[in-house]
């Protein structure tokens, strides 16, 4: 049975589709909002443009009344009937009516209201017409003439049709051209986002394409937000190529750097087999000596992978210096692999704080108090000095240090100045090197006036940093 | 003098207001639904029209009544308050009572393809359409008017009757406002139209015009000589029964163009079949019958080849609510009286 290839997880939803549904959610809600407003407003300006007609012909109508024999008598002019059937299919009622509210002309069923009479303005109210919803207005006119004195109101009213015909229309209107915007913002914000969206998709297929074993960096243009992305899946890509990297010397410096005290432990012990009694212990003693120090070649590559790993992984955190010799000085236990050497220790009262990582940094030093302990004259110092800019950890020796040829090739991987004898001072240095790189330092080897010192500098953390 | 004339025909009280009816059913139609119309229009005239109708649609039947204008206006009201039972179907030329009624919302709404083709001047509200187009004319005996005295335009008769010594003393004969629905309205359409009516007014009374109730009067009366010129007679009735000595004119200035009116009342039993008569009376059949029968001027009709400005359509609008209001109706009538008159005692008692 073949096996199976892992399904890829299936997004949620396209981005595409999410911001199209909130578009058009977004433009669901303002639709109804705009429909409620646009209704609204059709009402209120279909109300106020035939309420004007209802008026003019009222007016029409009161200014047609005259004193005629001691009784008000209206000439109903055309004209406000002309004025009303511009509302087409409405049915009129109008009645003219005396200061007692008696009928003197028109229909009984346009009855004003209770108290209309003492009322001065035009007003307007809202009634029915043989059961049809209706609007009404009234107006009043006063007449003190010498044989009649009193109010005659003249009260005019329509059925709604034509108002909410207009009411109806100018909505229809305005949601056609609502609906027409909207379709045209649905379209441009597909195509905006789609546009938006491209670079993505490119991304995608350039990853989809790209060889598995190819960690070189992808090309970083477009939007500002994928162009993140792009910078963020490269950084990580070279990690990952530096840790690959670094895996494959660490497998490489290991066979390279174990054949050789391999090799001679072997012979070492095949000798040893071969030899009489008497000479046994010797070649105990030397196999002994070979295999502590391929120990410690051991310790330093795995120190030295240690170092590569964390400061591509452990964040830099303040670490004082001053901690850092003392644990350095703790680890390495002088009388170990130097009997009898002395180490002095020369720290400052103040903290000495850099960014780096206690560990990578710990490590670096042991391997420089190691080399000295190992190489180096008696009588041996560890320190800490600072400035503004820089903090130094350094370790001191009295003697001249290697040879110059040595120490201009002294750091390479491979560089060991006594390999054959199992000794890795080439190792430590390198570590030292990646460290210092890793944290913004540098390394510096020299004769000072008691002697040669080997310094880690690192920039100093000020409190201004923090 | 001023001199009036009954009209034989209208029946006073108001039990028996109808002058005549009439049954129109198909032979072969088995139990039809049987619709009434009242209609102030001639039996006689829409007779054609109406067996046309009977034979292509034999489910239903006809009871036609025959009404004056003012009963016919008097009935529907109280059809539409309930207090009688109504018509199915009104059809009136007081088109001015006809638009109260709908106004008074006694019609029932009704729409067809044949109702929404109606110009907007001959429908309202969907509750009554104008069926007919019928021209009012100036009628003359041809006998005893000379051919260059017959007047072509209003201004032409006011020359006729501003003359010294005019032969036409006591010889031009109109409708009287008050005894005729139909007469009312196109002396208050002549009032709105121009100001040639006071013009007329005043040499109908300077002329002693003579003020009467009916078309079959009038027409009678121009034939017989007794009148010699009619003014604002309906054009259909003219033609309805052709005569020799009858010359028609349609005035050139304007002339007003009446368009009956059809209401169905929102009380009546047999909507339906209301309905389908309306569409028929308005269909390309029923005009065909109705201008055969001189109810529908056509456009292209040689004897009236008026320009179409002349036309003066009486829309079917709230605007004829104003024939309607009693104090217009009573001023209008009381300056129509002045000229005539004041209506003698035992005249026309109450006008229908």
């Amino acid at each position: 049975m073949p096996a199976t290839e892992r399904p890829i997880k299936r997004a949620q939803r396209s981005l595409l589709s999410r911001v199209i549904i909130g578009v058009l959610s977004l433009l669901a809600v303002g639709g109804c909002i705009v429909s409620l407003a646009s209704f609204a407003y059709g009402k209120n300006a279909a109300r106020q443009s035939y309420d004007r007609l209802l008026i003019g012909a009222a007016n029409d109508i009161a200014e047609s009344i005259n004193i005629i024999d001691g009784a008000a008598v209206a000439d109903i002019p055309v004209s406000a009937f002309g004025l009303l059937s511009l509302a087409l299919d409405d049915r009129i009622s109008y009645a003219v009516r005396g200061p007692d509210g008696a009928l003197l002309t028109g229909y009984e069923t346009a009855l004003p209201p209770e108290g209309s009479a003492r009322r001065s303005d035009a007003f307007y109210f809202d009634s029915t017409l043989q059961g049809e919803p209706s609007r009404f207005v009234t107006v009043v006119r006063r007449f003190s003439e010498r044989d009649y004195s009193g109010t005659v109101s003249v009260t005019v009213g329509q059925t709604l049709r034509a108002r909410n015909a207009m009411a109806l229309d100018l909505t229809k209107g305005a949601l056609v051209i609502t609906g027409l915007a909207g379709i045209a913002l649905i379209l441009s914000a597909y195509l905006v986002i789609r546009s938006a969206m491209r670079p993505l998709d490119r991304m995608a297929s350039e990853l989809l394409a790209r060889d598995p074993y190819d960690l070189t960096p992808m090309q970083a243009d477009g939007p500002a937000e994928v162009a993140v992305m792009t910078d963020a899946m490269n950084r990580f890509m070279q990690r990952l190529d530096r840790q690959i990297g670094a895996m494959k010397h660490l497998i490489s410096d290991t066979a390279h750097q174990l054949r050789t005290p391999v090799a001679a432990i072997r012979a070492q012990a095949e000798l040893a087999l071969e030899d009489d009694t008497e000479h046994q212990p010797q070649r105990l003693e030397r196999l002994l000596r070979r295999t502590r120090s391929l120990g410690n070649l051991l310790d330093q590559m795995l120190s030295r992978a240690l170092v590569i790993h964390r400061t591509d992984n452990a964040p830099p955190e303040p670490v004082d210096l001053r901690d850092i010799a003392l644990q350095v000085l703790d680890d390495c236990d002088p009388e170990l692999l130097a009997p009898g050497v002395e180490v002095d220790l020369i720290i400052t009262d103040t903290p000495v704080i850099v960014m780096a990582d206690e560990v990578s940094v710990t490590e670096a030093g042991k391997n420089m108090l190691t080399n000295a302990l190992q190489h180096g004259k008696a009588p041996i110092r560890i320190g800490v000095s600072t400035s503004p800019i820089h903090s130094e950890l350094w370790v001191e020796d009295a003697g001249d240090g290697p040879p110059q040829d040595v120490l201009s090739r002294i750091g390479g991987r491979f560089e060991r100045s006594a390999a054959s004898q199992g000794n890795s001072a080439g190792l430590g240095l390198s570590i030292l090197h990646a460290v210092a790189e890793a944290f913004g330092g540098k390394v510096t080897m020299g004769k000072t006036d008691t002697g040669f010192r080997v310094t880690l500098a690192l920039p100093t953390q000020t409190e201004a940093d923090k | 003098m001023i001199r009036y004339l009954l009209c034989l025909l209208i029946m006073s009280g108001p039990a028996i207001a109808q002058e005549a009816v009439a049954r129109f059913a198909s032979d072969d139609a088995v139990q039809p639904t049987d619709i009434i119309v009242r209609s102030t229009t001639d039996i006689g005239i829409l007779t054609p029209a109406l067996d046309a109708f009977v034979t292509i649609h034999p489910e239903i039947s006809i009871t036609y009544e025959q009404w004056g204008s003012n009963a016919l206006y008097a009935n529907s009201r109280a059809a539409c308050d309930g207090e009688i039972p109504a018509a199915d179907a009104v059809f009136s030329s007081g088109v001015h009572q006809m638009v109260d009624l709908v106004n008074r919302a006694c019609a029932n709404p009704y729409a067809s393809d044949i109702t929404r083709d109606l110009p907007p001047t001959r429908v309202w509200r969907n509750e009554l359409w104008g069926i007919t187009l019928e021209p009012a004319v100036i009628i003359y005996n041809t006998a005893l008017v000379p051919a260059e005295d017959a007047p072509h335009t209003r201004f032409a008769l006011l020359d006729l009757m501003r003359r010294a010594e005019s032969p036409y003393r006591g010889k031009i004969a109109t409708y009287d406002v008050e005894a005729s629905g139909l007469g009312f309205l196109f002396a208050f359409m002549d009032s709105l139209e121009a100001t040639t009516f006071g013009g007329l007014l005043e040499g109908f009374a300077r002329t002693d015009a003579v003020a009467t109730c009916c078309s079959a009067e009038i027409i009678d009366g121009v034939a017989e000589g007794e009148y010699l010129i009619a003014y604002n007679v309906l054009g259909s009735y003219v033609s309805s029964v052709p005569r020799q000595n009858i010359g028609v004119i349609h005035p050139e200035d304007y002339t007003l163009l009446l368009s009956r009116a059809y209401m169905i009342p929102k009380t009546a039993t047999n909507k339906q079949a209301a309905a389908i008569l309306l569409d028929f009376l308005l269909s390309d059949e029923g005009q065909d019958i109705l201008a055969a029968g001189n109810l529908v001027q056509r456009r292209d009709d040689d004897a009236t080849s008026l320009s179409e400005s002349a036309q003066r359509a009486i829309a079917i609008d709230p605007k004829l609510l104003v024939a309607m209001d009693q104090h217009r109706r009573s001023r209008f009538v009381g300056q129509w009286r002045s000229t005539f008159g004041a209506l003698p005692a035992g005249g026309f008692l109450s006008a229908p």
